[in-house]
Protein backbone atom coordinates (compact mmCIF):
# COMPACT_ATOMS: atom_id res chain seq x y z
CA UNK A 1 0.00 0.00 0.00
CA UNK A 2 1.27 3.12 -0.76
CA UNK A 3 2.23 5.58 1.83
CA UNK A 4 -0.43 8.47 0.94
CA UNK A 5 -3.07 5.70 1.50
CA UNK A 6 -1.95 4.28 5.06
CA UNK A 7 -1.57 8.10 6.64
CA UNK A 8 -4.97 8.17 4.91
CA UNK A 9 -5.85 4.99 7.12
CA UNK A 10 -4.45 6.73 10.19
CA UNK A 11 -6.45 9.43 9.44
CA UNK A 12 -9.97 7.63 9.78
CA UNK A 13 -9.00 4.99 12.31
CA UNK A 14 -8.32 8.41 14.22
CA UNK A 15 -11.71 9.75 13.14
CA UNK A 16 -13.57 6.45 13.99
CA UNK A 17 -11.76 6.19 17.76
CA UNK A 18 -12.45 10.34 18.59
CA UNK A 19 -16.12 10.05 17.47
CA UNK A 20 -17.03 6.54 18.75
CA UNK A 21 -15.20 7.29 22.17
CA UNK A 22 -17.83 9.87 22.68
CA UNK A 23 -20.66 7.32 22.14
CA UNK A 24 -20.62 6.05 26.35
CA UNK A 25 -19.92 2.82 25.29
CA UNK A 26 -18.10 1.37 22.38
CA UNK A 27 -20.02 0.63 19.38
CA UNK A 28 -20.62 -3.00 18.16
CA UNK A 29 -20.00 -3.25 14.19
CA UNK A 30 -20.61 -7.17 12.45
CA UNK A 31 -18.62 -8.08 9.40
CA UNK A 32 -20.76 -10.69 7.92
CA UNK A 33 -18.05 -12.12 5.73
CA UNK A 34 -15.22 -14.23 6.59
CA UNK A 35 -12.85 -12.86 4.17
CA UNK A 36 -13.73 -9.66 5.90
CA UNK A 37 -12.92 -11.02 9.44
CA UNK A 38 -9.32 -12.13 8.03
CA UNK A 39 -8.72 -8.89 6.38
CA UNK A 40 -9.82 -6.40 9.21
CA UNK A 41 -7.51 -8.79 11.50
CA UNK A 42 -4.77 -8.62 9.33
CA UNK A 43 -4.96 -5.05 9.28
CA UNK A 44 -4.89 -4.45 12.64
CA UNK A 45 -7.92 -2.43 12.80
CA UNK A 46 -9.22 -4.81 15.56
CA UNK A 47 -7.00 -4.08 18.20
CA UNK A 48 -6.56 -0.45 16.47
CA UNK A 49 -9.70 0.08 17.40
CA UNK A 50 -10.38 -1.56 20.06
CA UNK A 51 -12.16 -0.05 23.63
CA UNK A 52 -13.98 2.22 21.13
CA UNK A 53 -15.77 -0.14 18.28
CA UNK A 54 -16.09 -3.70 18.92
CA UNK A 55 -15.53 -5.65 15.46
CA UNK A 56 -17.51 -8.74 15.91
CA UNK A 57 -17.59 -11.81 13.14
CA UNK A 58 -21.25 -13.04 12.03
CA UNK A 59 -21.56 -16.46 10.54
CA UNK A 60 -20.33 -15.52 6.67
CA UNK A 61 -17.34 -18.29 7.23
CA UNK A 62 -18.91 -20.70 4.60
CA UNK A 63 -17.29 -24.14 5.81
CA UNK A 64 -17.57 -22.51 9.98
CA UNK A 65 -21.30 -22.39 9.56
CA UNK A 66 -21.76 -26.08 7.71
CA UNK A 67 -23.16 -28.22 10.51
CA UNK A 68 -21.21 -31.34 12.11
CA UNK A 69 -23.91 -33.03 10.38
CA UNK A 70 -23.79 -32.05 6.52
CA UNK A 71 -19.27 -32.94 7.12
CA UNK A 72 -20.81 -36.52 8.07
CA UNK A 73 -23.17 -36.61 5.17
CA UNK A 74 -20.02 -35.82 2.42
CA UNK A 75 -17.65 -38.25 4.80
CA UNK A 76 -20.20 -41.30 3.84
CA UNK A 77 -19.41 -40.58 0.12
CA UNK A 78 -16.37 -42.80 0.80
CA UNK A 79 -18.24 -45.74 0.57
CA UNK A 80 -19.18 -44.88 -3.24
CA UNK A 81 -16.58 -47.57 -5.25
CA UNK A 82 -14.68 -46.00 -7.42
CA UNK A 83 -14.89 -42.54 -5.83
CA UNK A 84 -13.19 -39.42 -6.55
CA UNK A 85 -14.10 -36.46 -4.54
CA UNK A 86 -13.34 -33.14 -5.13
CA UNK A 87 -13.68 -29.61 -2.77
CA UNK A 88 -11.54 -26.42 -2.14
CA UNK A 89 -8.72 -26.59 0.26
CA UNK A 90 -11.09 -25.01 3.08
CA UNK A 91 -12.76 -27.63 3.54
CA UNK A 92 -10.36 -30.53 3.92
CA UNK A 93 -9.68 -30.44 7.48
CA UNK A 94 -12.82 -29.30 9.09
CA UNK A 95 -13.54 -32.22 11.25
CA UNK A 96 -17.55 -33.69 11.32
CA UNK A 97 -18.40 -35.69 14.03
CA UNK A 98 -16.23 -38.22 13.68
CA UNK A 99 -13.56 -37.65 10.95
CA UNK A 100 -12.41 -34.90 8.42
CA UNK A 101 -12.36 -35.20 4.12
CA UNK A 102 -8.18 -35.11 5.08
CA UNK A 103 -8.24 -38.18 7.73
CA UNK A 104 -10.60 -40.08 5.04
CA UNK A 105 -7.77 -38.97 2.03
CA UNK A 106 -4.55 -40.05 4.24
CA UNK A 107 -6.98 -43.73 4.67
CA UNK A 108 -7.20 -44.34 0.96
CA UNK A 109 -10.34 -42.13 -0.44
CA UNK A 110 -8.90 -40.59 -3.72
CA UNK A 111 -9.97 -36.58 -2.86
CA UNK A 112 -8.67 -34.24 -4.49
CA UNK A 113 -8.40 -30.18 -3.72
CA UNK A 114 -9.65 -28.54 -6.99
CA UNK A 115 -9.37 -24.14 -7.91
CA UNK A 116 -12.39 -24.23 -9.59
CA UNK A 117 -15.83 -27.13 -9.93
CA UNK A 118 -14.96 -26.77 -13.43
CA UNK A 119 -11.69 -28.64 -12.79
CA UNK A 120 -14.03 -31.59 -11.34
CA UNK A 121 -15.95 -31.85 -14.61
CA UNK A 122 -12.97 -32.20 -16.69
CA UNK A 123 -11.83 -35.45 -14.46
CA UNK A 124 -15.12 -37.11 -14.67
CA UNK A 125 -14.84 -36.42 -18.31
CA UNK A 126 -10.90 -37.92 -18.21
CA UNK A 127 -12.24 -41.06 -16.02
CA UNK A 128 -15.88 -41.77 -17.21
CA UNK A 129 -15.58 -44.86 -15.58
CA UNK A 130 -15.76 -43.58 -11.77
CA UNK A 131 -17.99 -41.37 -10.06
CA UNK A 132 -16.96 -37.57 -9.51
CA UNK A 133 -18.69 -35.44 -6.56
CA UNK A 134 -18.01 -31.84 -6.16
CA UNK A 135 -18.77 -31.25 -2.25
CA UNK A 136 -20.02 -27.43 -2.96
CA UNK A 137 -19.20 -24.78 -0.27
CA UNK A 138 -20.05 -21.19 0.16
CA UNK A 139 -22.32 -18.43 -0.42
CA UNK A 140 -23.56 -16.57 -3.34
CA UNK A 141 -20.20 -15.30 -4.43
CA UNK A 142 -18.85 -19.51 -4.85
CA UNK A 143 -22.35 -20.58 -6.23
CA UNK A 144 -22.23 -19.38 -9.70
CA UNK A 145 -19.06 -21.51 -10.37
CA UNK A 146 -20.49 -24.55 -9.11
CA UNK A 147 -23.83 -24.07 -11.37
CA UNK A 148 -21.70 -23.42 -14.57
CA UNK A 149 -20.07 -26.54 -13.67
CA UNK A 150 -23.10 -28.39 -14.01
CA UNK A 151 -24.01 -26.71 -17.08
CA UNK A 152 -20.88 -27.76 -18.34
CA UNK A 153 -21.44 -31.58 -17.33
CA UNK A 154 -24.78 -31.43 -19.00
CA UNK A 155 -23.64 -29.85 -22.05
CA UNK A 156 -20.60 -32.65 -21.99
CA UNK A 157 -23.50 -35.00 -21.53
CA UNK A 158 -21.39 -36.23 -18.50
CA UNK A 159 -23.43 -38.86 -16.17
CA UNK A 160 -20.55 -39.24 -13.77
CA UNK A 161 -20.12 -36.46 -12.65
CA UNK A 162 -22.43 -34.74 -9.47
CA UNK A 163 -22.59 -31.90 -6.88
CA UNK A 164 -23.28 -32.02 -2.83
CA UNK A 165 -24.62 -28.57 -2.75
CA UNK A 166 -23.99 -27.29 0.80
CA UNK A 167 -24.20 -23.55 -0.48
CA UNK A 168 -26.16 -21.16 1.63
CA UNK A 169 -27.79 -17.69 1.15
CA UNK A 170 -26.50 -14.59 3.01
CA UNK A 171 -29.61 -12.56 3.41
CA UNK A 172 -31.81 -15.00 5.51
CA UNK A 173 -28.70 -15.67 7.50
CA UNK A 174 -28.64 -12.15 8.71
CA UNK A 175 -32.09 -11.99 8.92
CA UNK A 176 -32.18 -14.83 10.88
CA UNK A 177 -29.04 -13.22 13.28
CA UNK A 178 -31.09 -10.02 13.58
CA UNK A 179 -34.51 -12.03 14.48
CA UNK A 180 -33.32 -14.30 17.00
CA UNK A 181 -32.42 -10.72 18.80
CA UNK A 182 -28.56 -11.38 19.44
CA UNK A 183 -26.00 -9.97 18.83
CA UNK A 184 -27.36 -6.42 19.38
CA UNK A 185 -25.33 -4.43 16.81
CA UNK A 186 -25.07 -0.79 16.15
CA UNK A 187 -24.54 -1.50 12.40
CA UNK A 188 -23.48 -4.35 9.84
CA UNK A 189 -20.61 -4.78 7.04
CA UNK A 190 -22.18 -5.98 4.40
CA UNK A 191 -19.74 -8.88 2.15
CA UNK A 192 -18.66 -7.55 -0.42
CA UNK A 193 -17.32 -9.78 -3.10
CA UNK A 194 -21.47 -11.66 -2.22
CA UNK A 195 -22.44 -8.29 -2.81
CA UNK A 196 -21.19 -8.47 -6.39
CA UNK A 197 -23.08 -10.98 -7.45
CA UNK A 198 -26.80 -10.25 -5.48
CA UNK A 199 -26.10 -6.55 -5.64
CA UNK A 200 -25.83 -3.77 -2.60
CA UNK A 201 -29.91 -3.67 -2.80
CA UNK A 202 -30.23 -7.07 -1.33
CA UNK A 203 -29.01 -5.24 2.31
CA UNK A 204 -31.86 -2.23 1.65
CA UNK A 205 -33.51 -4.17 4.41
CA UNK A 206 -31.28 -3.51 7.26
CA UNK A 207 -32.15 0.26 7.21
CA UNK A 208 -35.55 -0.64 6.13
CA UNK A 209 -37.02 -2.68 8.46
CA UNK A 210 -34.06 -3.49 11.20
CA UNK A 211 -33.28 0.77 11.38
CA UNK A 212 -29.14 -0.73 11.72
CA UNK A 213 -26.81 1.05 9.34
CA UNK A 214 -25.48 -0.68 6.41
CA UNK A 215 -22.13 -0.32 4.23
CA UNK A 216 -20.93 -2.64 1.94
CA UNK A 217 -16.95 -2.79 1.79
CA UNK A 218 -13.89 -3.90 -0.12
CA UNK A 219 -11.15 -5.49 1.54
CA UNK A 220 -8.15 -3.20 1.66
CA UNK A 221 -7.57 -1.13 4.87
CA UNK A 222 -8.99 2.10 3.50
CA UNK A 223 -11.75 0.60 1.80
CA UNK A 224 -12.27 -0.78 5.23
CA UNK A 225 -12.17 1.93 7.42
CA UNK A 226 -14.21 4.18 4.80
CA UNK A 227 -16.97 1.43 5.27
CA UNK A 228 -16.75 1.77 9.06
CA UNK A 229 -16.48 5.83 9.36
CA UNK A 230 -20.01 5.72 7.48
CA UNK A 231 -21.34 3.16 10.20
CA UNK A 232 -19.98 5.15 12.68
CA UNK A 233 -21.06 8.11 11.77
CA UNK A 234 -24.64 6.65 10.95
CA UNK A 235 -24.50 4.94 14.53
CA UNK A 236 -24.15 8.29 16.17
CA UNK A 237 -27.03 10.10 14.59
CA UNK A 238 -24.64 12.00 12.77
CA UNK A 239 -25.97 11.13 9.45
CA UNK A 240 -29.12 9.45 8.66
CA UNK A 241 -29.05 5.72 8.74
CA UNK A 242 -29.02 4.11 5.81
CA UNK A 243 -27.35 1.22 3.10
CA UNK A 244 -24.07 2.96 1.70
CA UNK A 245 -22.20 1.17 -1.08
CA UNK A 246 -18.47 1.96 -0.18
CA UNK A 247 -17.12 -0.64 -3.08
CA UNK A 248 -19.01 0.55 -6.06
CA UNK A 249 -16.29 -0.21 -8.28
CA UNK A 250 -17.08 -3.62 -8.24
CA UNK A 251 -20.83 -3.75 -6.67
CA UNK A 252 -23.67 -2.77 -8.77
CA UNK A 253 -26.89 -1.69 -6.88
CA UNK A 254 -28.61 -4.45 -8.70
CA UNK A 255 -25.89 -6.78 -8.70
CA UNK A 256 -24.52 -9.32 -11.93
CA UNK A 257 -28.16 -10.59 -13.67
CA UNK A 258 -26.82 -12.91 -15.35
CA UNK A 259 -25.23 -14.71 -12.44
CA UNK A 260 -28.48 -14.33 -10.61
CA UNK A 261 -30.82 -15.76 -13.23
CA UNK A 262 -28.15 -18.90 -13.85
CA UNK A 263 -28.53 -19.12 -10.02
CA UNK A 264 -32.72 -18.82 -10.00
CA UNK A 265 -32.44 -21.81 -12.53
CA UNK A 266 -29.85 -23.89 -11.57
CA UNK A 267 -30.79 -24.09 -7.72
CA UNK A 268 -33.71 -23.68 -5.83
CA UNK A 269 -33.55 -22.32 -1.96
CA UNK A 270 -34.72 -24.93 0.98
CA UNK A 271 -34.14 -25.54 4.73
CA UNK A 272 -30.83 -25.39 5.62
CA UNK A 273 -28.94 -26.40 9.24
CA UNK A 274 -26.41 -23.71 9.86
CA UNK A 275 -23.81 -23.75 12.74
CA UNK A 276 -25.01 -21.22 15.67
CA UNK A 277 -28.13 -20.51 14.01
CA UNK A 278 -29.36 -23.87 13.62
CA UNK A 279 -31.97 -24.50 10.69
CA UNK A 280 -33.44 -21.46 8.57
CA UNK A 281 -35.59 -21.83 6.21
CA UNK A 282 -34.65 -20.93 2.31
CA UNK A 283 -31.41 -20.64 3.07
CA UNK A 284 -29.94 -23.70 1.52
CA UNK A 285 -28.99 -23.76 -1.74
CA UNK A 286 -30.13 -27.17 -3.63
CA UNK A 287 -30.33 -28.19 -7.16
CA UNK A 288 -33.40 -27.43 -9.04
CA UNK A 289 -35.84 -30.05 -11.75
CA UNK A 290 -34.14 -31.96 -14.15
CA UNK A 291 -30.63 -31.07 -12.76
CA UNK A 292 -31.58 -33.07 -9.52
CA UNK A 293 -30.06 -35.84 -11.44
CA UNK A 294 -26.47 -33.98 -11.30
CA UNK A 295 -27.55 -34.26 -6.98
CA UNK A 296 -24.89 -36.62 -5.42
CA UNK A 297 -27.71 -36.74 -2.55
CA UNK A 298 -30.30 -38.56 -5.15
CA UNK A 299 -27.85 -40.36 -6.69
CA UNK A 300 -25.96 -41.74 -3.48
CA UNK A 301 -28.23 -41.86 -0.98
CA UNK A 302 -27.19 -42.59 3.08
CA UNK A 303 -28.93 -42.65 6.00
CA UNK A 304 -26.09 -40.07 8.27
CA UNK A 305 -27.43 -39.49 12.10
CA UNK A 306 -27.70 -36.34 13.78
CA UNK A 307 -24.27 -35.93 15.63
CA UNK A 308 -24.24 -35.37 19.31
CA UNK A 309 -22.93 -31.46 19.74
CA UNK A 310 -19.38 -31.11 20.47
CA UNK A 311 -18.52 -30.60 23.54
CA UNK A 312 -17.02 -27.66 24.89
CA UNK A 313 -17.12 -25.95 21.13
CA UNK A 314 -18.38 -22.23 21.41
CA UNK A 315 -18.18 -21.96 17.81
CA UNK A 316 -21.94 -21.65 17.31
CA UNK A 317 -21.90 -18.75 19.82
CA UNK A 318 -18.68 -17.42 17.73
CA UNK A 319 -20.67 -17.38 14.62
CA UNK A 320 -23.63 -15.15 16.25
CA UNK A 321 -21.21 -12.28 17.27
CA UNK A 322 -21.73 -13.77 20.98
CA UNK A 323 -18.62 -14.57 21.99
CA UNK A 324 -15.17 -13.12 20.98
CA UNK A 325 -12.89 -16.02 20.30
CA UNK A 326 -10.89 -15.18 23.23
CA UNK A 327 -13.23 -15.58 25.57
CA UNK A 328 -13.96 -19.34 25.17
CA UNK A 329 -12.15 -21.54 27.39
CA UNK A 330 -10.84 -23.81 24.38
CA UNK A 331 -8.98 -20.91 22.54
CA UNK A 332 -5.55 -21.26 21.97
CA UNK A 333 -5.21 -23.97 25.27
CA UNK A 334 -6.93 -27.00 24.03
CA UNK A 335 -7.72 -25.36 20.48
CA UNK A 336 -5.18 -23.90 18.03
CA UNK A 337 -4.74 -24.16 14.12
CA UNK A 338 -2.13 -27.15 14.11
CA UNK A 339 -4.58 -29.00 16.36
CA UNK A 340 -8.39 -27.81 15.82
CA UNK A 341 -11.20 -29.08 17.84
CA UNK A 342 -13.74 -26.66 16.12
CA UNK A 343 -14.51 -25.53 12.85
CA UNK A 344 -13.94 -21.60 13.45
CA UNK A 345 -10.66 -22.22 14.25
CA UNK A 346 -9.77 -24.62 11.29
CA UNK A 347 -10.71 -22.07 8.50
CA UNK A 348 -8.23 -19.55 7.37
CA UNK A 349 -11.12 -17.44 7.13
CA UNK A 350 -12.50 -18.67 10.29
CA UNK A 351 -12.97 -15.94 13.54
CA UNK A 352 -11.09 -18.35 15.99
CA UNK A 353 -8.33 -18.50 13.59
CA UNK A 354 -7.80 -15.03 12.64
CA UNK A 355 -7.53 -13.66 16.10
CA UNK A 356 -5.38 -16.37 17.07
CA UNK A 357 -3.04 -15.54 14.13
CA UNK A 358 -3.79 -11.88 14.34
CA UNK A 359 -4.91 -11.17 17.73
CA UNK A 360 -2.19 -9.19 19.52
CA UNK A 361 -2.48 -5.59 20.22
CA UNK A 362 0.49 -5.37 18.80
CA UNK A 363 -0.33 -5.62 15.35
CA UNK A 364 0.59 -2.99 12.94
CA UNK A 365 -1.63 -1.14 9.99
CA UNK A 366 -0.63 -2.15 6.57
CA UNK A 367 1.56 0.56 4.93
CA UNK B 1 -13.66 -18.56 0.64
CA UNK B 2 -15.05 -15.19 -0.99
CA UNK B 3 -11.72 -14.27 -1.75
CA UNK B 4 -11.67 -12.75 -5.41
CA UNK B 5 -9.05 -11.02 -7.43
CA UNK B 6 -8.90 -8.71 -9.99
CA UNK B 7 -7.31 -9.35 -13.57
CA UNK B 8 -7.21 -7.97 -17.27
CA UNK B 9 -9.06 -9.47 -19.89
CA UNK B 10 -6.10 -10.41 -23.00
CA UNK B 11 -8.44 -11.97 -25.23
CA UNK B 12 -11.55 -13.29 -25.29
CA UNK B 13 -12.61 -16.70 -27.40
CA UNK B 14 -16.46 -17.07 -26.67
CA UNK B 15 -17.31 -18.46 -23.14
CA UNK B 16 -13.22 -18.38 -21.79
CA UNK B 17 -10.82 -15.36 -22.27
CA UNK B 18 -7.29 -15.33 -21.11
CA UNK B 19 -6.74 -12.84 -18.48
CA UNK B 20 -3.49 -11.41 -16.32
CA UNK B 21 -3.34 -12.08 -12.81
CA UNK B 22 -0.97 -10.30 -11.22
CA UNK B 23 1.43 -11.20 -13.87
CA UNK B 24 0.22 -14.90 -14.41
CA UNK B 25 -1.49 -15.89 -17.39
CA UNK B 26 -4.57 -17.77 -17.09
CA UNK B 27 -8.03 -19.09 -19.08
CA UNK B 28 -11.20 -18.20 -16.81
CA UNK B 29 -14.48 -18.42 -17.98
CA UNK B 30 -16.51 -15.27 -19.12
CA UNK B 31 -20.45 -16.31 -19.43
CA UNK B 32 -21.30 -13.95 -16.68
CA UNK B 33 -20.39 -11.22 -17.77
CA UNK B 34 -19.76 -9.07 -20.99
CA UNK B 35 -16.18 -8.10 -21.56
CA UNK B 36 -13.88 -6.90 -24.50
CA UNK B 37 -9.93 -7.19 -24.28
CA UNK B 38 -8.32 -4.47 -21.26
CA UNK B 39 -11.21 -4.85 -19.25
CA UNK B 40 -10.96 -5.46 -15.34
CA UNK B 41 -12.83 -8.32 -14.43
CA UNK B 42 -13.21 -10.26 -10.74
CA UNK B 43 -11.82 -13.60 -10.61
CA UNK B 44 -13.47 -16.37 -7.83
CA UNK B 45 -12.87 -20.02 -8.40
CA UNK B 46 -12.24 -19.76 -12.24
CA UNK B 47 -15.20 -17.62 -13.42
CA UNK B 48 -15.28 -13.93 -13.43
CA UNK B 49 -18.56 -12.60 -11.44
CA UNK B 50 -17.80 -8.85 -12.50
CA UNK B 51 -16.59 -6.17 -14.54
CA UNK B 52 -14.86 -3.32 -12.52
CA UNK B 53 -17.05 -0.07 -13.44
CA UNK B 54 -14.53 2.33 -14.79
CA UNK B 55 -16.32 5.59 -14.09
CA UNK B 56 -16.96 4.06 -10.13
CA UNK B 57 -13.30 3.03 -9.99
CA UNK B 58 -11.98 6.65 -11.22
CA UNK B 59 -14.62 8.53 -8.88
CA UNK B 60 -13.23 6.61 -5.56
CA UNK B 61 -9.81 7.37 -6.58
CA UNK B 62 -10.44 11.08 -7.10
CA UNK B 63 -12.52 11.40 -3.83
CA UNK B 64 -9.39 9.94 -1.88
CA UNK B 65 -7.39 11.97 -3.76
CA UNK B 66 -9.35 14.97 -2.53
CA UNK B 67 -9.68 14.01 0.88
CA UNK B 68 -5.80 14.00 1.31
CA UNK B 69 -5.34 17.33 -0.26
CA UNK B 70 -7.99 18.59 2.07
CA UNK B 71 -5.86 16.46 4.71
CA UNK B 72 -2.82 17.91 3.89
CA UNK B 73 -1.12 14.49 3.07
Amino acid sequence: MPAEKGKLVRQYVERIRQRAAGGGRPLRLMEFCGTHTTAISRSGLRSLLAGTVELVSGPGCPVCVTSDWEIDRMLAYSDVPGVILTTYGDLMRVPGSHSSLAERRSEGTDIRVVYSPLDAVAMAEAEPDRPVIFLGVGFETTAPATALAIREADRRKLTNFFVHSAHKATVPAIRALLGQGGARLDGLLCPGHVSTVIGSEAFRFLPEEFGLPAAVGGFEPLDLVVALDYLVEAALGLRPVGLYNGYSRWVRPEGNERALALLRETFELREAQWRGLGTIPESGMGLRGEYRRFDAEVAFPATVPQPVPRKGCRCGDVLRGELIPSQCPLFSKVCTPSRPYGPCMVSGEGACAAFYRYGGEEAPVEV
Amino acid sequence: MCLAVPAQVLSVDGSKAQVDIQGNRREVDVTLVNVQPGDWVLIHAGIAIQVLDKEQAEATVAAYRELREALGI
